[in-house]
């Protein structure tokens, strides 16, 4: 049960009369580095926001570190309407918003990047800190958290230095290159000290090499922070070299799970990426 | 770079204290009988600072588009002016009425005098203030909902409903329904005089630069606390920041009642520069002053927010006022000079300056962000 940091449970996201993710089941546990794949608009992305608390589920829970964060069934006019399965199983509605699931333990990365433009490379991390800030609005103006926002920084420049961002550091978050404003995008989720990481797509838009630091980077952080790490991906590189496991997410539904031996042999999960001819 | 940071906070404080002593030298030495217009100018444009540095906090530094500016204005003014009529002008100001509803006057509760007067006129900007917060508290969870310009509608009609509200005749006996509020203390009451009843020290106009100047410095603490950074972080990309564990109505809810506390004591502030509180004054043309002296100033930036106050009250109420006057020069009257003909400049002159100025004055710069290049003056605060 401890082992279990992320379990997805009988999930199902219906938008109206389209079953984006249908009955979704998957687990993720301590340590590990899992993939969630798929072709274009298999809903991996939508499981992703459910897990975040960015959608609520139609039907299902989610449960995070042996405690159910997310819990749905679905009810006014959807009642109708529902194409999934598992319906009165659930009962409760619960519905974190993404700050509440981040402050849980989960940080996660963006598809298309999301930095604060505004902000330096060093700002950028130093305001994913705050959620883990104590001080309240009053003696964080008064500058009585004076310990506190030093820690912080100090906290930020390490990781920094750990991320090999600490040379540009002042510089504009959106002036990086873009291989760099990815790993800043991953240094600000590791401020908010996640236990379980979510990258979606970490790897979109980059070239092989870069792909290969990547890679490795993935690897190095989730040793040094000791993280869980689950990501989508479309690189079969990258997904292939680090994965413990993968899951095989079509047209909204799981196709295959295992090792990356077995997928890659799955003739399911081939067909699903390269198609079938009409008369085979 | 921590040290370059330090010393860039001790030359503004610096400039911020030599601009406080050059007013006081400034109003003892000029006579302001005879220079009414300098004086107004200032105090105007330490009020009019504090409401936009206020309101750049919502709409420039958490993205918020509120235009309720002038109604928490109204609760901060009339406040004030309901908590320091002294007792005994009571029955005059609310002859309508047959007296007040209320009865007491604070810097009479706090023994009266000097000690009394400052006490009392701090203990009512700030009552002005938290009344204004409660406002902007109750109003803020469902109005915040909403998103940019519907978010402007929404508050642009609260500052309508507050102002009919306080014209109430029902409520006359509180708020003396349309008619002014007076005779409680102003800029001038801080004049100090000796037993004979004259000033011999005058201290109005330092004193609206000193009240505008700690209520800035206090939200410029704000912003650069790990609160405001999230206040950024929500303005720059709100997925992004929710996703970073900010909680968006927690926030947006503490930017819109700071701002509003802020607005409530600028009004009351206000009140003590006009000698009266009317609630026809707060109009939603107010708000567009503020609006475009943030605008002008440069959104997300306070020092913008303060030059660009000064500048647009100086401008509007005293550099073109020759303008609205008839003149004859030699014999021949000057065409177009006439009443209210200042307007259609002052309009035209900031056409351009937007123009020329697309970002504002100061872009999202500060002050000191400028030192380097050039000395610019330290009108900020």
């Amino acid at each position: 049960m401890s082992e279990n940091v992320l379990k997805v449970e009988n999930v199902t996201m219906q938008f109206g009369g389209v079953v984006a993710v249908d009955n979704l089941n998957l687990e993720v546990n301590k340590g590990e580095i899992v993939a969630l794949i798929g072709p274009n608009g298999a809903g991996k992305t939508t499981a992703f926001n459910v897990i975040t608390g960015v959608y609520q589920p139609t039907n299902g829970a989610v449960w995070f570190q042996g405690e159910k964060i997310v819990e749905n069934h679905p009810q006014g006019k959807m009642k109708q309407q529902y194409k999934g399965g598992h319906a009165g199983e659930y009962t409760q509605a619960l519905a974190p918003t993404p700050d509440k699931v981040t402050r849980l333990g989960m940080a996660r990365t963006f598809q298309n990047i999301r930095l604060w433009k505004s902000q330096t490379v060093f700002d950028n991390v130093l305001i994913a800190k705050h959620c883990r800030a104590a001080s309240n609005v009053f003696s964080a103006t008064f500058r009585l958290n004076r310990k506190e926002e030093a820690r912080q920084r100090e906290n930020v420049l390490e990781l920094l230095e750990t991320v090999g961002l600490a040379d540009v550091k002042d510089e504009l978050a959106t002036s990086l290159p873009y291989g760099k404003q990815r790993r800043l995008e991953i240094a600000r989720a590791l401020a908010a000290e996640p236990k379980l990481l979510l990258l979606d797509e970490p790897a979109a838009g980059m070239n092989p090499q870069e792909t290969e630091e990547l890679t490795a980077f993935i690897g190095e952080i989730r040793d040094r922070f000791q993280l869980t790490v689950f990501l989508i991906e479309h690189h079969m590189n990258l997904v292939m070299n680090i994965s413990d496991r993968i899951y095989v997410l079509d047209f909204g539904k799981l196709i295959a799970q295992g090792d990356p031996a077995a997928i890659q042999n799955d003739k399911r999960v081939i067909e699903a990426y390269l198609g079938v001819s009409e008369d085979a | 770079m921590k040290q370059t940071v330090k010393k860039s906070t001790w030359a503004v404080l610096l400039c911020v204290l030599a601009l406080l002593a050059a007013v006081v030298v400034l109003e003892n030495v000029l006579d302001p009988n005879k220079n009414i217009m300098v004086f107004a100018a200032l105090k105007k444009g330490a009020v009019y600072a504090l409401v936009a540095v206020s309101m750049n906090l919502l709409n420039g530094f958490t993205g918020l588009f509120s235009l309720g500016q002038a109604g928490f204005m109204l609760l901060g003014a009339y406040t004030y002016a309901i908590l320091t009529i002294p007792a005994a002008q009571r029955d005059t100001v609310y002859y309508i009425y047959n007296g007040s509803a209320v009865n007491f006057s604070l810097p009479e509760l706090f023994g009266g005098g000097t000690a009394g007067l400052v006490l009392g006129v701090l203990a009512a900007l700030i009552l002005g203030g938290c009344v204004a917060a409660a406002v902007a508290w109750l109003i803020g969870l469902p109005v915040l909902r909403l998103k940019s310009d519907y978010l402007a509608i929404a508050t642009l009609g609260f500052g309508e409903i507050i102002r009919a509200v306080f014209q109430w005749d029902k409520l006359g006996p509180v708020t003396n329904g349309a008619n002014a509020l007076k005779s409680f203390p102003t800029f001038s009451s801080f004049n100090i005089q000796n037993a004979a009843g004259e000033t011999v020290l005058r201290l109005s106009t330092f004193t609206a630069f000193l009240l505008a100047g700690i209520c800035i410095a206090v939200i410029v603490l704000l912003i650069n606390s790990t609160y405001g950074r999230a206040f950024k972080a929500i303005r720059d990309d709100e997925v992004a920041a929710e996703a970073m564990g900010i909680n968006l109505s927690k926030h947006k809810r503490l930017a819109f009642v700071i701002s509003s506390f802020f607005a409530g004591v600028g009004g009351g502030m206000f009140a003590m520069f006009a000698n009266q509180a009317q609630a026809k004054t707060f109009t939603t043309a107010m708000t567009y002053e503020i609006l475009l002296i943030v605008v002008i100033g440069g959104i997300g930036s306070v020092s913008g927010s303060c030059i660009a106050a000064f500048l647009y009250v100086a401008a509007s109420e005293w550099w073109l006022r020759f303008l609205d006057a008839e003149t004859f020069v030699g014999g021949v009257k000057v065409p177009l000079l006439r009443n209210g003909f200042r307007m259609v400049v002052f309009s035209v002159v900031i056409m351009i300056v937007v123009l020329f100025f697309r970002r504002g004055l100061m872009g999202d710069k500060e002050l000191p962000d400028l030192f380097k290049k050039r000395r610019k003056g330290g009108a900020a605060k």
